[in-house]
């Protein structure tokens, strides 16, 4: 829940809006696109969401933990426990293996070796990469790197995904499959907020936050986007 | 997977940089290493060289007579208030507690003879300290043994007396064995013969005129030595020859200077470096490390990814570093040294040193590029790519 969130760049005169004053409820299990021209503010709210950059006013309120009253390794606590990530460019570690890259979140959790490589395995799997997780992400497509993207954001299981056009550098077939994916984790009840330019991605979500100029326009889900739901 | 695994696998997969940064450190260490190996050998070289010089302890019989004699012109005669010095005595010499760095210890026993009618000085010493205290000796003819003489090039010439003579001295018939080829020194107007048989010419068993000390000077302090001789000798008076000492000592002070000079500058130049290439290699790794951070990473595990990879290349840095050193070093030698038999010995403390060197050179110039890659907001990390 958002509550006044605001964030102003700059000093004086020069201070650049970016986000004025927005409410916001998602519900737990909702998948929400968040839309807008560029320059709305969408990756600011979305990197405000992701605990990574603090509101100039207002406050974020994540099952029940107000964000950021958090110190900032408190809050690199609560990313890892309930935030994964889905970056637009995939942001793949590129000297690791996929399987590596997939359990980078597992990487500072004292826990067997043999079970963090099985649960890697378990995300590669569930995204439809078996057997290629001993790869490194240059022997890889764009459509297979954004798959790990998702299984490395997954596979600690948070209870939310953060999606940055997750689908912006795939084409239309490959974009079809990822969005399937993000819905198919909203239908086992994670959170999933993607921001999207594009309607046809939107068209999976429950809703969309459609923004302009810092603002909110629409929370309902926009008429004129057709249902993609499965 | 844990966060060693991904200092030891960007490490491995990305060998540009690091081997960047273990070349900065080899030749960094190596350089050191080998400064002070070749010092080491050099000063090890010259301490036996300056041995050569002879002695550098006197030991003389404690007498309360100022000398009278100056540039080799005797003013006066012998005094006869001196305290005796006995062979015997010398055994206590034996417990000194730096007996170790005494390399020879030349008894003497002086007194005058005639000899042809003339006086001479007779002196009884013992033939195998002498190759040490007296390297510069070149004997025509044999090494005199009991009952037989060493004529110095100025006695022979003035008492007219070749190899094989025979002289008469104190009633005794004793043949000359060699002759002492020019030295410029003293020992050019001497008889020289052996210790037993001088005192035995001389009538003075067991008595020594004078103890000639070859001391060994690296880690031995001379006046150290002179005190410690003194107290168990407590008849005698012990000197330092102050000249070759002061000597031997600045000889050794100013390469140990030259070696931390060179070895100070190569350290910080490794530093900045290590600093320059790690500090670099945290800027390209700007989107790597936000993840790191957008996914959970505190900054300390920020830091131990970065000073992980410091140390790794570190250790390595420092093994390779003794490695080319030794190799350094034993070519320098063989390039600089005029000894071309100066060895270069594994020293196992050089290698722990090393290791400890490279490792704090490493770690320390990585703190600052490791904390700026943990204070790095994740944030600015991921919208800057």
């Amino acid at each position: 829940m958002g509550e006044h969130l605001s964030k102003h760049y700059g000093r004086g005169e020069a201070v650049v809006s970016a986000i004025e004053n927005m409410n916001f409820i998602i519900e737990s299990g909702e998948f929400v696109a968040i839309m807008g021209e560029s320059g709305a503010g969408k990756s600011t709210l979305l990197s405000i969401m992701g605990a990574m950059n603090a509101p100039s006013a207002g406050t974020l309120t994540v099952e029940g933990i107000d964000v950021y009253s958090l110190g900032q390794e408190q809050r690199a606590d609560f990313r890892r426990e309930f935030l994964g990530f889905v970056f637009q460019s995939f942001h793949l570690i590129a000297y690791l293996t996929l399987e590596e890259n997939v359990m980078l979140p597992l990487a500072t959790i004292r826990m067997p070796r043999r079970r963090k490589r099985a649960m890697a395995r378990e995300a590669l799997a569930s995204v439809g990469l078996e057997g290629k997780g001993q790869r490194l992400p240059h022997q890889i497509s764009g459509g297979e790197s954004e798959r790990t993207a998702i299984a490395r954001a997954i596979v600690n299981q948070p209870p939310i995904i953060l999606a940055d056009e997750p689908t912006g550098n795939l084409d239309s077939r490959t974009s079809r499959e990822v969005m399937r994916l993000l819905q198919r984790l909203k239908n086992d009840g994670t959170t999933v907020v993607m921001v999207t330019h594009s309607l046809a991605c939107a068209g999976y979500a429950d809703r969309v936050m459609q923004m302009a100029d810092g603002r909110l326009e629409a929370s309902p889900k926009a008429a004129a986007v057709p249902s993609q739901a499965a | 997977m844990t966060l060693n695994t991904i200092a030891i696998q960007n490490l491995l997969r990305r060998k540009g940089k690091a081997i960047l940064i273990l070349v900065g450190l080899v030749l960094g260490i190596g350089t050191v290493i080998t400064v002070i190996s070749f010092s080491d050998a050099v000063t090890g070289d010259i301490n036996h060289k300056l041995e050569k010089y002879g002695a550098n302890i006197l030991i003389v019989p404690r007498t309360e007579n100022l000398s009278l004699s100056y540039g080799g012109i005797q003013m006066g005669g012998i005094s006869f208030d001196m305290q005796e010095l006995r062979e015997t005595d010398l055994e206590a010499v034996k417990h000194i507690k730096n007996y170790n760095n005494i390399a020879a210890m030349g008894p003497m026993a002086l007194g005058a003879v005639r000899v042809n009618e003339r006086p001479v000085m007779l002196a009884g010493v013992d033939f195998e300290e002498a190759r040490i205290l007296k390297p510069w000796w070149k004997i025509e003819g044999r090494q005199p043994e009991a009952n037989a003489i060493l004529a110095g090039a100025e006695a022979a010439r003035v008492l007219n007396i070749a190899v094989g003579d025979t002289l008469e001295i104190a009633g005794n018939a004793v043949p000359v064995s060699g002759l002492l080829k020019p030295t410029g020194s003293q020992d050019d107007q001497l008889l020289f013969t052996t210790l037993l048989t001088a005192q035995a010419l001389l009538g003075m068993p067991g008595q020594v005129s004078m103890v000639e000390v070859a001391a060994l000077c690296a880690g031995c302090p001379i006046e150290e030595m002179v005190r410690q001789i003194s107290e168990v000798l407590p008849g005698a008076k012990v000197m330092a020859i102050q000249q070759v000492v002061k000597g031997r000592m600045e000889t050794l002070a100013q390469f140990k200077k030259l070696s931390f000079g060179v070895s100070v500058i190569i350290i910080l130049i490794g530093s900045l470096v290590v600093l320059v290439t790690m500090t670099g290699s945290v800027r390209e790794r700007k989107a790597e490390i936000g993840v790191f951070r957008a996914i959970g990473f505190r900054q300390r595990h920020v830091m131990r990814i970065i000073l992980m990879e410091a140390t790794l290349i570190s250790i390595g840095a420092g093994v390779v570093g003794y490695l080319a050193s030794m190799g350094a070093t034993r070519l320098a030698l063989m390039l600089f040294a005029d000894n071309p038999h100066v060895t270069v010995p594994w020293n196992t403390a050089l290698a722990a040193g090393a290791l400890g060197m490279s490792l704090v050179v490493g770690v320390t110039a990585s703190i600052y590029p490791a904390l700026t890659a943990a204070r790095m907001d994740p944030n600015d990390a991921l919208r800057a790519l």
